[in-house]
């Protein structure tokens, strides 16, 4: 029963790097009804920054933040010099998807180039936690401490697009852009924000994702996740924000337990989040809590 | 005065023109009606108003200055306000969401109280206030439209249909607030109706439609009394 307990916390700590991620998607999808494939890429190339900085010899909280706010501004010129011009109603919508796909190579790319010498294997970031349980619990500081990233990352979310005029005209923009415009909102600008929360949240997830274990990345760091992610998503459904979060846990705990209990069968644990997803969609079309759109006219 | 003129305005989607060199306008307080048959370019109209077309040539002029050309958003701020055909309601949020980014462009302090009178005005909506707008009946989607567009506080209110789907004795009631909206406020409205009894009821002046072109105006009395357009209009 310990060791259960533990996989299953275990698997929380790595959920919480699904779940950011899937929440990143599911802004971006419900701002743009798309679907961005250099999701995980943007990640890493977060996660790279965080580490140049702590590498500068900055703490890697500080590190962190510097990361989240230079992120925040590149996801929004992202959207307004590379997306926008191949995205809008008039527009091929394939071609926007080919250009996150290339994205998703090329800034691959780019971080190897910038940021890893030739002939070094992995760099090594530092822990944003420490090693040892909580007194007391029995479940390790790490956990604990990702768990709280994520809960503040909701609430921070939760703030800012529930009580806030920038999210409700957000939120306008997702629910109807021509009726958004004749209130006089500028859907250009929305965009720009759902992509900068998106690539924040990457920083985020990423640099989560790096600094556990030994602390030891590379390149490779975010494509796993970013399936992962979008399984996550799915099961909670693409357009709910809180469908994200318990999505990403839900795959974090099956896959942690999965490779205890039938690690026997090498790799099986890759296929358990899909299967789980395979059924739930059965059942539920739009996800645990995708919106099922009634509307009357 | 004029407050919304539009000068020999062509325009439409696409390689289709479906507005040909149309020239109409309002003047501060009054309420306008256009008036025509489905593919007249009514509603193209409002959308030319709006910036909303894909093509459109001539001048639109509100209180004296040109607006042709400007995005859709930068006119909405300007204090025009656009209640579209289907209503345009933002389904998947609440009736206070929705009203409340009726007037998400104001800058001054007022929504609070606003909100609170239209609430008062359209006690249905109080009543609905955390619902979703899309889960509400036609009526009532058609009401929260006009209290979002009358939360931003235009100078001109563009109705596109408003009477579409609506039961007789709902329309009657919805042009009789807009009447009083009209009277009491002197707030200029034009209004795009098939319903052209009632629309002629509250408006000052009038234009009939027909394949882009205006084929008739004059005030809603010399309208009304018009041969042609009674019995095409009006039905006898």
């Amino acid at each position: 029963m310990g060791l259960f307990i533990d996989q299953f916390f275990n698997g929380i700590g790595t959920g919480v790097v699904y779940a950011s991620v899937a929440l990143a998607l599911v802004i971006i999808y419900r701002t743009t009804g798309l679907l961005n494939f250099a999701q995980g890429e943007m990640a890493l190339f977060s996660t790279f920054v965080t580490w140049w900085f702590t590498d500068q010899g900055l703490g890697i909280v500080p590190a962190l933040l510097v990361s989240i706010v230079l992120s925040f501004i590149a996801g929004g010129l992202i959207e307004r010099i590379i997306i926008r011009p191949v995205e809008g109603p008039t527009k091929n919508p394939l071609s926007v998807v080919i250009i996150t796909l290339g994205m998703f190579l090329a800034i691959n790319a780019l971080a190897a180039l910038i940021f890893i010498k030739p002939g070094q294997e992995a760099l090594q970031m530092p822990l944003l936690f420490p090693s040892g349980d909580v007194p007391g619990i029995g479940i390790q500081k790490a956990i604990v401490g990702r768990a709280a990233v994520l809960a503040i990352e909701c609430l921070l979310l939760w703030i800012l697009l529930q009580k806030t005029k920038i999210g409700l005209s957000l939120r306008a923009v997702a629910s109807n852009p021509e009726s958004a415009k004749l209130v006089g909102i500028n859907p250009g600008a929305m965009l720009m924000l759902g992509w900068a929360l998106a690539a924040a949240l990457g920083a985020v997830a990423g640099t989560l994702a790096a600094s556990r274990g030994t602390g030891a990345f590379d390149t490779s760091l975010m494509q796993q996740v970013l399936v992962f992610s979008f399984a996550a998503a799915a099961l909670g459904g693409f357009d709910s924000p809180l469908g994200a979060v318990v999505g990403g846990l839900i795959v974090g705990v099956a896959d942690s337990l999965t490779i205890q209990y039938v690690g026997f069968l090498d790799g099986i644990e890759l296929a358990v989040p899909f299967a789980l997803i395979l059924i739930v969609l059965l059942v539920r079309p739009n996800g645990l809590f995708g919106r099922n759109i009634v509307e009357r006219v | 005065m004029s407050l919304i003129e539009l000068r020999a305005v062509s325009g439409g989607y696409g390689q289709v023109n479906v507005l040909e060199k149309l020239s109409l306008s309002v003047d501060e307080g009054e309420v306008g009606v256009i008036l025509g048959a489905n593919g007249a370019g009514k509603t193209t109209t409002l959308r030319a108003i709006c910036g909303m077309l894909d093509r459109c040539s001539g001048e639109v002029i509100f209180d004296g200055s040109s607006i042709s050309g400007s995005a859709t958003q930068a006119i909405a701020r300007a204090g025009i306000a656009h209640v579209p055909q289907g209503r345009g309601t933002f389904g998947d949020l609440s009736v206070d969401e929705n009203l409340r980014l009726g007037a998400i462009s104001r800058k001054d302090q007022g929504t609070e109280a606003d909100l609170d009178r239209w609430y008062e005005a359209f006690p249905r909506l109080a009543e609905r206030r955390t619902q979703a707008a899309g889960s509400m009946s036609g009526g009532e989607q058609q009401m929260l439209a006009i209290a979002r567009a009358l939360m931003s506080r235009p100078r001109l209110l563009l109705l596109d249909e408003p009477s579409l789907g609506l039961a007789p004795l709902i329309t009657r009631d919805l042009f009789d607030r807009l009447g009083e909206i009209n009277r009491t406020e002197g707030l200029t409205m034009l209004v795009v109706e098939q319903n052209a009894g009632l629309a002629l009821e509250i408006a000052h002046r009038g234009y009939v439609l027909e394949t882009g072109r205006i084929v008739a105006q004059g005030t809603s009395d010399e309208l009304a009394a018009d041969e042609d357009v009674r019995k095409a209009y009006l039905g006898f």
